[in-house]
Formats: C-alpha cells, structure tokens, sequence
C-alpha cells in the first residue's frame, strides 16, 4: 500500500532532504515522530502545544467544569423553588442565576463540549495526525477560556448576567440592562462565537481534506459526518449571533438605535436574529449527540447501523430545516396566519429526518445483539427520553398549542428533555465510550451502572412533572410563586428529584476520578470496535497513528482485523499529514502541520483585551487592534522552511 | 468574594404574609350580592370592606391559572389541541418503546465466530421495509396534526372581529395598566391590574408596553400574546362562565417578573355594566376625620407624583390608578390580598414585600399611615 502516498510524493523527492518512514523500522520510526511531534514539558509546553488530543482534552475538562458551575445555579434555583414565597433567594440573584444556567450550559458547556469531542476524535476517526489549522484550535480554546472566565467573574463581582441566556431588548437594552450585565454577556457571546467558528472551519477543512486514503465520502464513520454537518450550521448561524451581539452592545456603547423602537429600531428584529441562531443552536448540540450514538450502537449490538445513507441524509436535511424554525420561539409575538402555519409546518417537518434515524437505531439494534454496557445504558436512555422530547417539540410546533405553552415550564419540560435526554445523555455515554482511548483505562462499570440509573430516573423525574407545571399554568422564570397557586407540592418533589440527578453525576465525577488512578487499563481496543480511533494505542501518541491507514471499507477493524494496510512515505523529521481529495480521499500532497507556538495564546490574551476592553469604551477597538495585530503577525511570520520558499 | 457574601447574607429565611386573591379560594361570583352602604372611618376592620366586595363562592383553587381548565372558546380549542396532540404523542412514544424493547430482547443467536459485518440480507430488507413504514406513518401522522393545528388556529382567529367590548391593557414593570376606552378620550374607565368582563360576550384586548416586552397571559381564557414596545397588538377573550381567573406576565420583563399578575372578573352583563358605573365615578371625599387625614397625607407626601385619584388633584400617572383601589381584589399586581393589614404593610415598606419594584418607601408617621390606609380603604 506504500504506493499510494508515494507515487503522489515522488515529484518532490529531490527537493525535501527530510528522512521519510518508507522501510524505517518500527520502533525508530515512533522515536522520529515522539520527537517531532512532541509538545514541551511543563508550563510553558501547557501553553504552546497545538497537539489536537491535549487542545481537546483541556477544552473537555473546561467545558464539564462549566456544566458544574451551571448545574449548581440550577440546584440553588430549585432551592428557592421548592417552597412559594421562599426567600432564600431574591429576584436579582435568581434573574442572574437562570440567566447564567442557561448562558453557561448553552455557550460554555454544550457546545464547546461537543466541538472538544470533535477536536479529539475527528483525527484519530479519519486516520490523520492533527486539526488543519492546529494553531486556530489553540487560539480557539484560550478565547473560549476567557470568555467563559470573563462572564462567570464578573458574576462573581455581582455583575452577571440577568437578562435570560436570550437577552431580549429592550429589557437587555441600553435603557434598561442593569449596570454592564448586558455587557459583559454579549461580549461572552462574541468570544464563544470566534472559537465555534474557529473549530467549525477547522472540522470542515480537516474532514474534507485529510481523510485516510481510500475513505471516501460514503466511508466516513456516522459521527464524523455528524460533526461535518454540525460545522457548517454552525458556520452559517453563528454570524447571526454575533451580528446580533454586536449590535446590542453598539445599542448601548456608542448608542445607536438598532433595538429602539421609538428612533426608528424594531424591538423584534433582535428575537429574528437571535432565533435565526437560537434554534440551530440546539441542532448544533444535538446532531454531534446523534454522532455519538451511531458510534456507540454499533459496537454494542456487533452490526453496523442500519441505514448509512439514510442517516446521513438525515443529519443534512437536520442541518438545512434547522434554519427554517427559528420564528416558532416568536409565536407568541403575533404573526400573520400564512407565516405561522409555514413556521408550523417546518417545524413538524424535522421530525422526519430525527424519526428515521431513530427507526435506524432501533432496526440496528433487531438486527444486532445488544451488550448492556454503561455506553449502551445512555443510548437507550437517550432514545427513551428524546423520543419524549421530540413529541412535545411536535406539540409546541402548532401555534395555538404554543400559545398556551409558550414560556411556561412545559417548555423548560421538553427543551430539557431534548438537551438532557437528547444531548447530555449520549454525552456521558460518550465518555464512557471514549474514556479507555483519551486516558488508557477503562471506567468503573459498577459506578457506571450507578450513575446511569441515578441521573436517567432522577431526570425523569425531575422533568417529567414540569410538564403538568406548565399546564397548569406555572410560568418560566418566576422567582417564587403564590401559596394559593397549587404548585407547591410539585415543586418541592422535583427540586428533591433534582437532588438525584446531583448525585447522578456526583457518581459521574468520581467514577473518572478514580478510574484515572486506578481503572483497568484498557489496551487499543477494548470494546471491539470498527472506526480507525480504536487502532493505535491508549492513549494515542502525539503523532496518532506511526502509519497512516489505509481505508477499505466502512467499518475499517471490522473489515481488517488482523492489520490495517498503511500509507509510506511521509517526513518523520518534519510535522505533516497527508492532503487527499474531497470525494474519495485520493492522497494529492504531503502538507506541513503546524508546530507548536505561543502566538495563539498571546494573540488570544490580546483579542480577549480588546473584547473586554470594549465593555467599557468604544476606543478599546482602536488601540487593541494594535496588539491584536501584532499578535497575528508573528503567529503568521515565515519561518523560512523549504516549503514557504518552494 | 462579594457574591458569595452576599449569597450567605441572602440564605436567611425570610418569611412574608402573602397571599394572592385571585388563587385564594373564593372564586365564583353570583352578582348583584353587593352590598352597599358602609359605615365610613372604620377601614381598620379588616372584614369590612372585604365584605363589601361581591359574595363569592367557595370552588377549586389551583386551577384559576390553568391551561387545563378551559372555560373560554379559544382555551377550550386548545384545550382540544393539547389532548389531541398529547394523546398522539403518548400512543408513539408507546409505540416506539414498544418497538424497541422487542428489539432488545429478541432471542439472537449467539455467534461469537461470526463477524459483526455479516448481515443477512433478507433481514435487512425487511428492516428496511419497517423503517419505510414507520417514516411514512410519521408523515401521514404529521400531516394530520398540522391540519387539526391550521384548523384551530383559524377558528380563534375567528372570533376577532366579533367584540363587543374593548378593554385597553398596558404593561409596565411590573403592573398592568387597564382602560375602558369611551368616545370622549378623559372618559375612559382607568384602573389597574383587574380587568371585568362581561360572560359570553367577545373582548378585545388591545395590548401595548412602553417598556419592556411583556406578555398577556389569563390560561383559562386564551393563550398569551406579546406586548412588544412600539407593535401594538390584540387579542379576543371570551369567558362562558362566570368566574375570578387569574393571568401573568409570561415574558420575563425583570425583578419583579413573578409578581405582575392580572385578575379576569367574568360577570354577568348586568353585573358588569354596574361596575363600569361605579367605576365611572370620581372618587368621593372622605368623610371622616381619619379619612381626611388620610387624603390631607396622600395629597401632601408624595404618593400623588405617581398615582391618580380622580376628584382630588393628585394625578400621577408613573403607578396605577387608585380611584377605586378598595374595590380590587388584589394589591401590586396580585403580590398581596386587599386587606388592611397588607396595604399597611405595602405602603409602610414595598421594597420588601416586591423587592425592585418603582414604588419608594415614603416616611409616613404611623398615625399617617393608618390615616392613609383608612383613606385609601374608602376608595371602592
């Protein structure tokens, strides 16, 4: 198979004196590519590295340290809930507790997560060695670091944000947005944006690029594919956030009238830019969710998914519709007759492509048989709670049904069982999956088992009766509710029930913790599986794979179980992956990967200035552009190395 | 850190005496019960000019805010809908469940030499013969449920047009403004945060904020409608039975968010039409020592920046209109019941019954504020 890679590469043989690992012997190969792969030791290695693995595990544990941040504004949040006319807690910390529960789970943890898993896995799934563009993935995590730090800081100095994770104008606006709080949430978003747009367009070019030899369009695993999809929503509906973002703090910065209704501004126009992102966002979330249950299921029912191409079609009719709904957050806002039952009927349409995905799960697993590990527990509590989600996602669709729904906790009810059941739960099946491969042991299948249980029936029962809530007429975002309401006893069961769920992932946490120390060391493939991820070691190496496989089918370890066939003929004394087309993955070039640097780090500290430098005064812009471009110059120097001159 | 401190100072139990009427249980309203006549300066009973109030019926309590308990047209469509769709829902995800627990438990044989990618292809088929089935059943059941939701979306939309009566409502932070428009604009009906109307007859609700978006929301009635700063918008009401609903602003508009409900009286029309009346008058001149005290203390600290007493001069229009405060069933947006006690309470400290809200603390003797709170119980 050596001839793929090398006939492509021969033209270039006399230029590049570099030593290539055609017929170089194993263990001295590895020794070439540890070293020239290697990321520094200590702090400073910490901060320079552009190694995916190390970018994507920090962005994991990021993203998982928000959620405990998020989930303990929602546990002090059912604290105050679960009397009326408790007054543990006042209405301005609550409107910034839920405002910053739903700004961090939606910006800070259920994005960013998903694009970590991307980050780490694309690579390893698609048999390369790095991100395209490693420094962007750096530069990436650092801006996200901040933003996130930047909002919960300044929560910390009671300056949270308190105009709900959507920050409707005019409440959010410059009239009457509290102190900076409105502020210092859109400058958030603006970060947040940056880096989910950085990964996105890294994900596409290294999905459509850097694919092993022979995995064509019709090879690439189902969550690869997943991911694909989900960059490009993310690619078209974040700029509307951001625009949207930009405006708000132009509204109360330099004080133009975007938001004003009285200068000539539409107080409207905010919700159609926020939703044309707000609802993508939710598939932004749930489509890599999707991803990782078509890559636990197969490994766990010994079968390959039923319906390739029916679930990849699915997943981009997903990412299409999913920009055809955003008006029916706005329902209640009063629209004419016709756009509203388009909005209905759009809405009711993405059932569709979710349904025949189930219907493909399900038909894998009739025609599998299922192994009841702690990663298949979340699969089936995904589809036993997202299918719950997804039906009264079809109710709240109709205009009249949402109309009596809309902005009570029947919808707190279905959103959670979409993000929770639909996202939150192949998550952690996902990291019960993945774990043996990102640390090289295995995690507690006992505790997994525990913590399954706990957080599934302490979920339901969390969120099932906020359903009945809603109905009977409790509102969304409501501090404290009169005695005389009748919500009283519902409300204090499910802040018990939520309770559950804290220990859920109480048990969660610790069943990593412990495993780290002491798990069963997992070797390269202990569930078995079929994707390329599960073929070099755990943890993998920095260079991830010693030889580029080569791909032969769909399910590459399944197909080939004794030795993957592999590409020669790359440099082992320089960083490179090899570039193939977008199609069939034919190799075409020996590209150079980015080495580490500390520019991404600076220009990111020089960026997140300017950003937060901006809450307080328009010049901020000015004089940190200056930094900001000093910062990308040096990062974008030339070094001088034989392919900047060819 | 600061938050922290304050997270502590914030974790001491408070506990307050409220109460919200249009929840509490007396609810059904037989009219024409009223009685009428009081004997004046004596406001510091509290059963008294409570009883003055319309007799009410005993009746359930937790559903005057309730989806569930349709009693208007549009309510009842929806109430319709959500069973219809519920129901639906319900059946799939049996259905679904069902389908995949026969797949979890279907006796395979164990192979453990067969490799994972040796399908049988006549199984396959079949699977993909119920996948196709079970998508174009989803279809045909969608296309249903958008017809039964175009349908009752239409038939709402009906009924506007048909009103025979216009109640204006204007949201603020955190009170409902309510006007009863007449021909000669000063005319109008002007009250707050109680609106009445007459059973079985169409209302148009005309809705507009000068703030921040709110939302109009009375469940048992209809669904909610946005009130969006410069888009003024409408929606019809109509209440087949007789009865005190209760409705909150369901967007959030800040603090005080959870305190800015509204209470729907449905009445007969002749019971109706009474109240319009007296609603019409100005405020009489009190007639007592206390209760000239009281105005003398309204008029001469403050309260009249913000509030309106029509036949006194005090004409403020930032807070709710008080001419005939006494005859509200509920004080601050339905935060506390009509009682003596509470307005004393409310006027002596507001920030700590609806922390946020516009209305100050005013330093009043307590001489003055009995004065007052005997003035203001006068005002029905």
């Amino acid at each position: 198979m050596s001839g793929i890679a090398g006939k492509s590469a021969e033209p270039q043989q006399e230029a590049l004196k570099g030593v290539r690992d055609t017929g170089l012997e194993e263990a001295r190969l590895r020794a070439f590519l540890a070293h020239t792969w290697r990321t520094p030791k200590g702090l400073y290695g910490w901060l320079v590295t552009v190694d995916h693995k190390l970018i994507g595990r920090r962005y994991i544990v990021t993203a998982f340290l928000f959620l405990i941040l998020a989930g303990l504004s929602a546990v002090a949040m059912r604290f105050q809930l679960a009397q009326s006319e408790a007054g543990h807690i006042g209405p301005d910390l609550y409107n910034q507790l839920f405002t910053m529960h739903g700004t961090t789970m939606m910006f800070l943890f259920a994005v960013p997560v998903m694009e970590a898993f991307a980050i780490y896995l694309v690579p390893l799934m698609i048999g390369t060695r790095n991100v395209a563009f490693p420094r962007l993935n750096a530069f990436s995590y650092w801006v996200y670091l901040f933003g996130g730090l930047m909002i919960w800081v300044a929560f910390a100095f009671e300056t949270g944000a308190d105009a709900g994770w959507f920050s409707y104008v005019p409440l959010a606006g410059p009239e009457y947005g509290i102190g900076k709080r409105p502020d210092f949430w859109a400058q958030m978003v603006t970060y947040t944006e940056v880096s989910a747009l950085a990964v996105a367009v890294e994900i596409i070019a290294t999905v459509f690029k850097q694919r092993a030899p022979g995995m064509s369009l019709d090879r690439i695993p189902l969550y690869v594919w997943s991911v694909l999809v989900t960059a490009f929503v993310i690619l078209f509906a974040m700029p509307a956030v951001m625009v949207s973002s930009t405006m708000l703090i132009l509204d109360r910065l330099v004080g133009t009238k975007f938001f004003d209704p009285t200068a000539g501004g539409d107080a409207l126009l905010w919700q159609h830019l926020f939703w044309f992102f707000g609802h993508p966002e939710v598939y932004i979330i749930f489509i890599p969710a999707t991803g990782f249950v078509s890559a636990i299921l197969p490994t766990f029912v010994r079968r390959p998914v039923f319906g390739y191409l029916g679930i990849v079609l699915s997943l981009v009719a997903i990412g299409f519709l999913s920009f055809g709904l955003w008006v029916h957050h706005m329902f209640a806002t009063g629209l004419p007759q016709l756009g509203e039952s388009f909005f209905t009927a759009s809405s009711l349409m993405i059932a569709i492509p979710s349904g025949i995905q189930i219907f493909c799960w399900i038909a894998t697993i009739w025609g599998g048989r299922p192994i009841f590990a702690t990663p298949m527990l979340f699969v089936l509590g995904f589809i036993f709670t997202f299918v719950i989600g997804g039906l009264t996602g079809v109710m709240v669709a109709s205009v009249p049904l949402d109309l009596q729904v809309h902005d009570t906790y029947f919808v707190v009810a279905h959103f959670h069982y979409v993000l929770v059941g639909g996202a939150v739960f192949p998550l952690l099946g996902a990291v019960y999956y993945w774990f043996p491969k990102i640390s090289g042991r295995m995690l507690s299948e006992r505790l997994g088992r525990w913590n399954f249980w706990l957080v599934f029936v302490g979920f339901n029962l969390t969120f099932f009766p906020m359903h009945i809530l809603g109905l009977q007429g409790m509102p969304r975002r409501v501090y404290t509710y009169p005695p005389a309401s009748g919500w009283g006893e519902m409300n204090l069961f499910i802040s018990l029930s939520s309770l559950v769920v804290v220990a859920g992932f109480a048990l969660f946490f610790l069943n990593i913790l412990l495993s780290l120390r002491n798990g069963r060391i997992a070797g390269d493939n202990p569930w078995r599986a079929s994707t390329l991820e599960w073929a070099t070691t755990s943890p993998p190496p920095s260079y991830d794979f010693s030889r580029l496989p080569v791909v032969t089918h769909r399910e590459p370890l399944w197909a080939e179980p004794d030795l993957l066939p592999v590409v020669e003929g790359l440099r082992v004394d320089a960083r490179e992956v090899l570039a193939g087309t977008v199609a069939d993955a034919v190799p075409q070039l020996r590209v150079p990967s980015a080495d580490n640097s500390i520019w991404p780090l600076l220009s990111a500290i020089a960026v997140g200035g300017a950003f937060l430098g901006s809450i307080y005064t328009p010049w901020a812009v000015v004089w940190g552009a200056i930094p900001v471009s000093i910062g990308f110059i040096c990062w974008f120097w030339p070094k001088g190395e034989p392919e900047d001159e060819e | 850190m600061a938050r922290c401190m304050s997270l502590l100072a914030r974790l001491r139990k408070r506990t307050r005496p409220l109460m919200s009427p249009a929840f509490a249980c007396p609810t059904q309203i037989s009219s024409g019960n009223r009685t009428t006549g009081r004997v004046p300066g004596k406001a510091a009973d509290p059963t008294q000019w409570i009883g003055t109030a319309p007799m009410l019926v005993l009746a359930g309590c937790s559903d005057r805010q309730s989806a569930l308990h349709a009693h208007g047209a549009n309510a009842r469509r929806i109430f319709d809908l959500i069973w219809s769709f519920g129901a639906v829902a319900a059946a799939t995800w049996l259905l679904v469940m069902l389908l995949l627990a026969a797949a979890l438990l279907r006796q395979c044989p164990a192979d453990a030499t067969r490799s994972p990618l040796e399908t049988d292809p006549h199984q396959e088929r079949r699977l993909a013969c119920a996948v196709t089935s079970a998508v174009a059943l989803t279809v045909l059941v969608l296309i249903m449920l958008t017809t039964a939701s175009f349908f009752a979306g239409k038939s709402i939309a009906s009924l506007s047009g048909t009103e025979t009566l216009t109640v204006r409502i204007t949201g603020h932070q955190w009170w409902w403004e309510v006007r009863y428009p007449k021909d000669e604009p000063s005319q109008a009906i002007v009250t707050a945060n109680e609106i009445h109307v007459p059973v079985g007859e169409p209302v148009k609700v005309e809705l507009d904020s000068p703030d921040v978006i709110h939302s109009f929301w009375v469940p048992n009635l209809a669904g909610k409608r946005d009130l969006i700063p410069g888009r003024p918008s409408e929606l019809t009401l109509i209440a087949d039975k007789p009865g005190i609903y209760r409705g909150q602003c369901a967007e959030f508009c800040g603090y005080q968010h959870a305190h800015m409900a509204i209470t729907v009286v449905a009445e007969s029309r002749e019971a109706f039409d009474a109240w319009q009346s007296r609603q019409d008058a100005a405020a009489p001149a009190p007639d007592g020592d206390e209760g000239r005290r009281g105005q003398q203390a309204f008029l001469s600290t403050g309260c009249a920046l913000c509030h309106t007493i029509r036949g006194t001069h005090a004409s403020g229009t930032i807070g709710p209109d008080l001419t005939h405060l006494a005859s509200r069933r509920a004080l601050a947006a339905d935060t506390l019941a009509m009682t003596p006690g509470a307005l004393a309470a409310w006027i002596a400290d507001p920030q700590s019954m609806k922390p946020g809200a516009k209305m100050p603390r005013i330093a009043l003797s307590a001489d003055d504020l009995n004065a007052v709170v005997t003035y203001l119980g006068s005002l029905e």
